[in-house]
């Protein structure tokens, strides 16, 4: 724009003692409001769907290593704080054994492989979260165009009852300043996504910076080829739907009705 | 009528600076908090609300148990409870104050507070907990100062005022109520998804609170010229005996419907609170000296020998507080919590400086709760306890 700042503000103080700073604001096409309107504008590579899921499979996770680089890549992308303790503890995806993913669906003669295999656990993108349900102030919600479970961390007032409500844990608190910890205080493992302050909640949000400019989830990408597959569930033709409708698939905790975007393909061993 | 606070005796004046000392304990270390964030408490991403929200339900419990003073006195022209209604009300006032600070010191960002009150989202309980919890404040101090007032002219109350004392009784039951549906409706909390929750908070509210107020009453006659009478006294006992009765008997339904369906999930919170799970015991001696208070305080308020010596009225009244504080205050909050959602154990415990802040909100509370009665008993022994018709 040909105009500076304190141009721009001179005339936009002009203009409403004149009254007529509504009506520069009710006009978009007002050439100083281009650039503004133009940033509101979807990008043409982002990714769109009408209902974001993913499907994890077990199968294609050979090594732990290869969750941990899953894990690693997302926590690194989202500045997640890391402080060693567990009181402390911010995480949005992790490793949990099948009993703690799925309770109360284990059985005493499983085999050793599904008992200890470490499952990838992250926000469900519930179709009907309990999160937001309980949010006082909206701060959570569900994104309207693409069912995706978001939190607006300038509103939230850190009480917590969203994590109260969650059945699947998968929120977490900013218990003290992330800026503190010892894996963000010298440098940001990732400069362009924002740090969070003291005293808000966070968890995954299927990485929707990254799907606003065309990229996939972190998770996604870190992932051995196939070990986690994202996309529409509303579209026939997806990949993740074309999975959920052929083979047997479970989500974690489906009894309470939340609707989970998650999918498990659980897979055996050789034999199964 | 305010200025009746701010004259006293040597010993009133103690008092109120020992509260005062304990509060500012609390500020300060609640200060240590607002810089430092929640990190301060022993809470964590498994145990994400603990002693204060604690503190919160039982008190709201406290507030409204105002209203078995009310439904008596005004629905049922009991003319007993005449002298010690006011005792209640302003009790109700120091509980909800206290309710509200005790939120306040739970919250990450309380600077963002107006949030609730910006963005107003019916369909979260919370806000109708926000709106319950003030509007009772309000018609408590409304109808406490008023009456109050008439009293002191020596003119009944205006007529007014008894539409408010009428609706204060529902609401009293809606802050109960609503407050339980914090708990009672969130999927995959096996231990507080129950629908008895909202009938056992009200009846361990009705038992606590009336408890408080015994010894409250006792406490007001030894110390000042105001004495509340025997039998006010006396009928309130009665009260505390047969909400206690409901309480023990709702929290038995509780245990019968996790053991008897053997539903493993429902039955893990229970197990850890009074047996321990996976070698964590922390909770077990508290939630046992619950129990074994809530029987034995029952026990003895249920022979009546017992319960019309004032002595031994106060005791039970003291140990069954304590076992409801225990059971409401600190017990089911952690349960819901652990074992956590993956069904594991990750045990929470307050730290010194959560526990100073505490007990400086009590001490707040308790500071508001001693200016209200001096001025109540102010205004009695200048009455010299005359009868006026309401």
């Amino acid at each position: 724009m040909s105009m500076d700042r304190r141009k721009f503000l001179k005339l936009a103080g002009i203009s409403s003692i004149l009254g007529i700073g509504a009506t520069a604001v009710a006009k978009p096409q007002n050439p100083l409001f281009t650039g503004l309107t133009k940033g509101v504008d979807t990008n043409k590579e982002a990714l769109t769907a009408e209902h974001w899921a993913m499907v994890v499979d077990m199968t294609k996770f050979k090594t732990e290593e290869e969750i941990q680089k899953v894990v690693t890549a997302c926590h690194k992308n989202h500045n997640v704080p890391d402080f060693g303790n567990i009181k402390d503890e911010i995480k949005w995806i992790w490793k949990e054994p099948y009993g703690r993913a799925f309770p109360s669906q284990e059985n005493p003669y499983m085999s050793e492989h599904v008992k200890e295999m470490p499952f990838l656990v992250l926000c469900n993108h519930c179709e009907k979260p309990a999160c937001v349900r309980v949010c006082p102030t909206q701060a959570t919600f569900k994104r309207k165009q693409d069912g995706i479970v978001m939190m607006d961390m300038h509103r939230c007032i850190g009480c917590r009852f969203c994590m109260a409500a969650c059945p699947y844990g998968a929120r977490s608190f900013n218990y003290r300043d992330p800026r503190q910890a010892p894996n963000l205080k010298a440098e940001l493992p990732n400069r362009e996504y924002p740090t969070r302050t003291k005293g808000v909640v966070e968890k995954c949000t299927f990485c929707t910076e990254r799907l606003a400019v065309g990229k996939i989830p972190a998770c996604v990408e870190a992932a051995p080829k196939g070990g986690l597959i994202f996309g529409d569930l509303a579209d026939k033709n997806s990949e993740v739907r074309k999975i959920v409708e052929a083979r047997y698939t479970i989500r974690r905790k489906p009894e309470v009705g939340t609707g989970p975007s998650v999918y498990y393909l659980i897979g055996g061993n050789e034999h199964a | 009528m305010l200025e009746k606070a701010l004259v006293g005796s040597k010993k009133y004046w103690a008092w109120l600076a020992f509260l005062g000392f304990l509060a500012a304990s609390g500020v300060y270390y609640y200060l240590q908090q607002f810089n430092y964030g929640l990190g301060l408490t022993g809470l964590s991403r498994d145990v994400s609300w603990g002693l204060y929200i604690g503190q919160f339900t039982f008190l709201v419990g406290v507030a409204a148990s105002a209203v078995m003073l009310v439904i008596p006195y005004y629905l049922h022209d009991y003319k007993k409870f005449g002298k010690i209604v006011i005792l209640g009300e302003f009790l109700a006032i120091s509980a909800v104050t206290m309710c509200i600070l005790f939120i306040f010191v739970d919250m990450g960002q309380p600077m963002r507070i107006m949030n609730v009150v910006l963005h107003p989202t019916l369909n979260s309980v919370m806000f109708w907990d926000s709106v319950v919890l003030s509007g009772y404040l309000f018609l408590n101090l409304m109808i406490g100062w008023v009456t109050l007032g008439s009293d002191r002219k020596g003119v009944p109350p205006p007529k007014w005022i008894k539409p408010f004392i009428y609706l204060s009784v529902p609401w009293a039951v809606s802050i109960h109520t609503v407050t339980a549906f914090l708990y009672a409706g969130l999927p995959g909390r096996h231990f507080w998804l129950s629908a008895i929750m909202a009938a056992r908070f009200l009846a361990s509210a009705f038992a606590g609170g009336p408890a408080l107020l015994i010894i409250l009453a006792l406490i007001v006659r030894k110390v000042t010229k105001f004495d509340p009478g025997k039998e006010p006294i006396q009928a309130l006992g009665k009260i505390v005996t047969y909400a206690m009765a409901a309480n023990v008997f709702f929290l038995g339904l509780e245990f019968f419907t996790a053991f008897y369906s053997n539903i493993p999930g429902h039955m893990h919170s229970f197990v850890y609170l009074y047996a321990g799970l996976d070698g964590h015991t922390e909770m077990v001696p508290m939630m046992w000296t619950s129990s074994v208070f809530a029987i034995v305080s029952l026990g003895m308020l249920l022979v009546p020998s017992i319960r019309k010596n004032e002595g031994t009225l106060a005791l039970a009244c003291g140990m069954l507080f304590v076992s409801l504080w225990i059971d409401k205050g600190f017990g089911l909050i952690i349960g819901g919590f652990v074992p956590n959602m993956m069904e594991q154990v990750r045990p929470y415990w307050p730290t010194r400086q959560e526990s100073i802040i505490t007990l400086g909100v009590w001490a707040i509370g308790l500071l508001i709760l001693s200016m209200l009665y001096k001025i109540a008993v102010t205004v009695r022994e200048e009455t010299k306890g005359v009868e006026i018709e309401h």
